[in-house]
């Protein structure tokens, strides 16, 4: 309270002075009245009262010193003078402070990227109520799956939607692509089927319009009634007041845009978005055995997760034995009656861009936290040699009466200056470097959608960097220059003999910390860098450049079912005719991009499952796979010859053994849409990488595309396309060309390279940024190594002045100085080599094709720390050994 | 009044003047305690407007800008609760003080 006021009575200081002022001088002319009415003249009595009164200016000044007393007047005066001290040294400053901002600035926007795919709740009311049911543990790739947030089937969200006693609502959703516009030049767009429930439980409120109401699902999934997300409706519909009848063109069908979602809500995959959000079809009868929807729910008041998870574990045998898939073999559907819900806490949504990244960004978060104590170490030895430089004016003002308190309230002032603006200056420096961050996330195919924004989190953390960084860097230095002792400190001056042995070992130690830190960030640096070489120059087994993925659909095409080969047999040869191409074949599945298709098999007496891939005759030329054995496929291999397999080497070790696998039979076991099928392996090939080039090899088949089950068949298609010529000219030529013949066909297309590229994005963001961090290390142990060996030089100039005199030779001097650079080197790499060997176990999963003990890393990064160290100590060295002795002894 | 007063005499010879008249300007309690103490005691004005300014920042007392009887603008000041409750322990403490005085006197 009185504190309070005092402060106050600091900030109304000029206003506090008037007032006294006032209230002494009415004081005075009271006195003066007094004594005239007694009986004086008005100069005696004027005079009198001013006698009386004494030094006004002394009154008023003890007046004002009780404000004072708290201090609070002293810290502004020392925080000018900290001001003026840093206008005198703008070098040093502009250093500091632009140090401080690199790296809380780094700090800050690993950590906001951290918070928005992590820390931060959905844009809705109480987010914490929100839950998902999914079946615990996965369902270990049962059935057909779509998507990363696909986790229960149709059938299986039926019987929770009838059962949901802990929920007060539920809801089902799943993205889905759809297609915007004509189809001839139709525009991929992110949809979002949600079941009818979906906006209401959420509680979103429409920005326009209305949102979508569970009378909006026709049982027939035709979609009449969307509404769009905020930003396509300004980007793609001008903004504009939705008309009574806006209608757009999706996936060829027109449908009515009822309403717009607020501008915050983005769906329920944080990093991702939607454009438009449309009635989830629910067929009749389900696909049984495709997971292709998220089930969420609000908890109802007094339910616990754990309490709902009960509940549904205990209804599960019963839903999922009424909802089991039909047309697999009663073994085969085992797994998926014994599979039980569970309910878990939904408050952040679901997200990919986490599963994927969160990893990745803590340990960013740990080496960019390295480094700026790397960065606090370097400018607690600048403020150490400052200090030392201003050990004079501390001793004066000592001897003057200045309390060691006093010294160190200043010192401590001046580090918090710099670490706040630091701090200021790196906060917003992190805004673009997150955002720049989030834009080299997304991909050609995968676009990251990431609302970044500074929230109190966010502040916190930086403002916590931030004192922390100004206790690191200002204590030490502080604690020591106040604890000098004036005497000596005067006596001796600027100069010594030698070097206080003991403030020393405190630059000592730090340079030896930042060498150790340095050596733990260029191992992890090298490690990612490496990592990344191995799978960039590592060979798949097949041919990436000059290769592109046509995606082919003709779902408007009016083709009949059991056309479909056919007409897909008819596309390939139009895209073979296309001037460039060299070779080209469907398939089924594309290779190296995520995508996997699994079988139970038998061979003989050996089962379990293998990939299963459905191509046409060339694809092996195509891709560029060689034959080791047997045949490739042909025009021969149809629907109505034997059925024929071409398998790998994993196959065959896995299920032939050591005999000739040509001529086994491989028995398919059955599942809906795929009866059981008896092939015969008429060619092998070597181990090729499959859907992931980080991924080991498994058990692989291919069989002719005509031999694909009828019953399983779809209007698309997917080619694979070799080319000499430039694939973007390839590309645009094939879309050319096929929609001039058909111009209801939606054509889209892949560069296989730059997909495959594109999958090592998270490889090559840790390689390019534990590569910039661990450089920005190299650099700040330059300085730093720099600063205390020009510092060790300057100190001890005397006394190398007097062993030159004595006859030292210039390289016993650089000799001497070069050694005690060496000796910090050698304990910082081996307590550096200890940390880098602890640390490492946290990257290992993230690396591909080395260990985290690699010794050639190691090797690498010893050798640059040794080069840097040499690189650092070699001038001031020679400067040591240019000292002429008699200019250095005349100095005293 | 002597420049080394006892310990927190000045705060109570304030407060009590206060306490009495209700509200004073710092020239009306200069006046009052000369007044009241027959002349005995007299308050200088250097230590008298810090000892006011201070006990107002501490709450004891507060204070207002009027008219004075000769119609010249002063800063009257009067006590708060605050301020009853440490003239309270402060006269207590005083009386503890001056018994101690007393006794010393009586023995020598």
């Amino acid at each position: 309270m009185g504190a309070m006021r005092r402060m106050w009575a600091l900030v109304m200081r000029s206003k506090v002075d008037r007032e006294i002022e006032d209230e002494m001088r009415a004081h005075v002319a009271m006195r003066t009245e007094d004594n005239m009415a007694a009986g004086m003249s008005r100069e005696a009595a004027e005079r009198d009262a001013r006698l009386r009164f004494g030094n006004a200016t002394v009154i008023r000044e003890r007046v004002v010193e009780h404000d004072a007393a708290l201090g609070l007047d002293a810290v502004m005066r020392d925080v000018r003078y900290a001001l003026r001290g840093f206008r005198k040294g703008p070098a040093f400053t502009l250093v500091a402070v632009a140090t401080l901002a690199l790296g809380i600035g780094a700090n800050t926007a690993i950590f906001q990227l951290l918070d928005a795919v992590r820390l931060r709740s959905l844009p809705i009311s109480n987010p914490q109520e929100l839950a998902e049911v999914k079946i615990v543990g996965g369902n270990h790739g049962f059935g057909i799956n779509n998507g990363p947030y696909a986790q229960l089937t149709q059938p299986v969200w039926q019987e929770i939607r009838q059962h949901h006693d802990p929920f007060s609502g539920v809801f089902a959703w799943r993205n889905r692509d759809r297609l915007f516009g004509h189809p001839s030049d139709a525009r991929r767009i992110h949809g979002l089927d949600v079941s009818g429930e979906f906006f209401g439980v959420l509680g979103i409120r429409p920005w326009q319009g209305r949102l979508l109401l569970p009378e909006d699902h026709t049982t027939d999934c035709k979609t009449s009634r969307v509404v769009v997300s905020y930003p396509f409706w300004r980007a793609q519909m001008g903004g504009r007041v939705l008309a009574a009848n806006t209608t757009l063109l999706v996936d060829g069908d027109l449908v009515e845009v009822v309403g717009v979602t607020p501008p915050g809500f983005f769906g329920m995959a944080v990093g991702e978005s939607f454009d438009i959000a449309l009635p989830l079809c629910e067929p009749n009868p389900a696909q049984r055995e495709l997971f292709d929807r998220s089930v969420m729910g609000r908890l109802k008041p007094g339910w616990t997760m754990d309490k709902a998870s009960a509940y549904f574990g205990a209804l599960s045998p019963g839903i999922f034995n009424a909802t089991a898939p039909i047309g697999y073999s009663a073994e085969a559907v085992r797994p998926f009656t014994r599979f039980r819900l569970g309910v878990f806490p939904a408050s952040g949504g679901v997200s990919n861009l986490r599963e994927e990244y969160q990893d990745s960004l803590s340990l960013l978060l740990g080496i960019t936290g390295l480094v700026l104590l790397i960065a606090c170490a370097n400018l607690a030895n600048l403020m150490l040699a400052r200090a030392s430089v201003r050990q004079r004016e501390m001793a004066v003002r000592m001897a003057l009466g200045a309390s060691r308190g006093r010294l160190l309230r200043q010192l401590l002032i001046e580090s918090g200056l710099l670490a706040m603006s630091g701090a200021l200056l790196g906060v917003v420096m992190a805004q673009g470097f997150s955002r720049f961050l989030v834009r080299s996330l997304s991909t050609e195919q995968w676009s990251v959608d990431l609302p970044i924004s500074t929230d109190w989190r966010v502040l916190l953390f930086s403002a916590a960097v931030a004192m922390l960084t100004c206790v690191v860097f200002g204590t030490i230095p502080s604690l020591r220059a106040s604890n000098s002792d004036p005497v000596t400190a005067m006596k001796t001056g600027d100069r010594r003999l030698t070097g206080s042995r003991e403030r020393f070992s405190t630059q000592r130690l730090m340079v030896i910390a930042q060498i150790s830190i340095s050596m733990v960030l260029l191992v992890g640096a090298l490690l990612f860098v490496r990592s990344f070489r191995n799978l960039m120059t590592l060979d798949p087994g097949m041919r990436e450049r000059g290769i592109t993925i046509a995606h082919i659909g003709f779902p408007l095409s009016h083709v009949a079912p059991d056309h479909y080969e056919e007409f897909k047999r008819q596309l390939l040869e139009e895209v073979r005719s296309v001037p460039g191409v060299t070779a080209a074949a469907t398939t089924t599945n594309d290779p190296l991009m995520g995508g996997s298709w699994t079988h139970g098999v038998r061979v003989g007496a050996a089962e379990g499952s293998s990939k299963f891939t459905w191509v046409s005759p060339g694809y092996f030329q195509t891709m560029g796979i060689p034959l080791l054995s047997g045949r490739m496929f042909a025009n021969t291999d149809t629907a109505n010859s034997p059925r024929v397999a071409i398998v790998n080497q994993t196959f065959i070790r896995q299920f032939v053994g050591k005999d000739n696998p040509l001529g086994k039979r491989v028995r398919t076991l059955p599942e809906p849409n795929y009866p059981e099928t008896v092939l015969e392996i008429v060619g092998t090939i070597p181990d090729t990488k499959y859907n992931d080039i980080r991924g080991a090899t498994p058990p692989m088949a291919f069989v002719p595309a005509a031999q694909f089950p009828a019953a399983a068949d779809g209007p698309w298609a997917s080619v694979m396309i070799w080319s000499d010529t430039a694939p973007s000219s390839v590309m645009a030529e094939v879309k050319r060309q096929i929609g001039d013949k058909h111009p209801e066909i939606i054509v889209q297309t892949l560069d296989f390279e730059t997909q495959i590229h594109d999958g090592l994005l998270r490889e090559r963001l840790m390689a390019i940024l534990a590569g910039f961090f661990g450089s920005i290390a190299a650099v700040l142990v330059m300085v730093g190594l720099y600063g205390v060996i020009s510092y060790f030089v300057t100190q001890r100039r005397n006394e190398i002045g007097i062993r030159i005199a004595l006859g030292a030779t210039r390289r016993q001097v650089i000799g001497l100085v070069m050694r005690s650079a060496g000796l910090m080197l050698a304990v910082g790499v081996v307590t550096g080599t200890l940390l880098s060997l602890i640390a490492g176990h946290g990257a290992a999963s993230m690396l591909f094709g080395l260990k985290p003990y690699d010794p050639v890393t190691f090797a690498i990064a010893i050798g640059l720390l040794t080069a840097i160290a040499v690189l650092a100590s070699w001038v001031p060295a020679r400067r040591a050994a240019r000292v002429n002795p008699t200019v250095a002894l005349r100095c005293e | 009044m002597a420049k080394n007063d006892l310990q927190g005499s000045l705060d109570l010879l304030i407060l009590k003047s206060l306490s009495h008249v209700g509200q004073l300007h710092g020239y009306g309690i200069v006046l009052h305690i000369e007044r009241v103490s027959d002349a005995l005691l007299r308050v200088e004005e250097g230590s008298l407007y810090p000892a006011l300014h201070r006990m107002e920042q501490s709450g004891w007392i507060r204070s207002e800008w009027a008219l004075s009887e000769t119609n010249r603008r002063a800063k009257y000041y009067s006590l708060t609760a605050a301020g009853k409750k440490q003239l309270a322990s402060a006269e207590k403490n005083w009386e503890q003080v001056a018994k101690g005085v007393e006794a010393i006197l009586r023995f020598a």
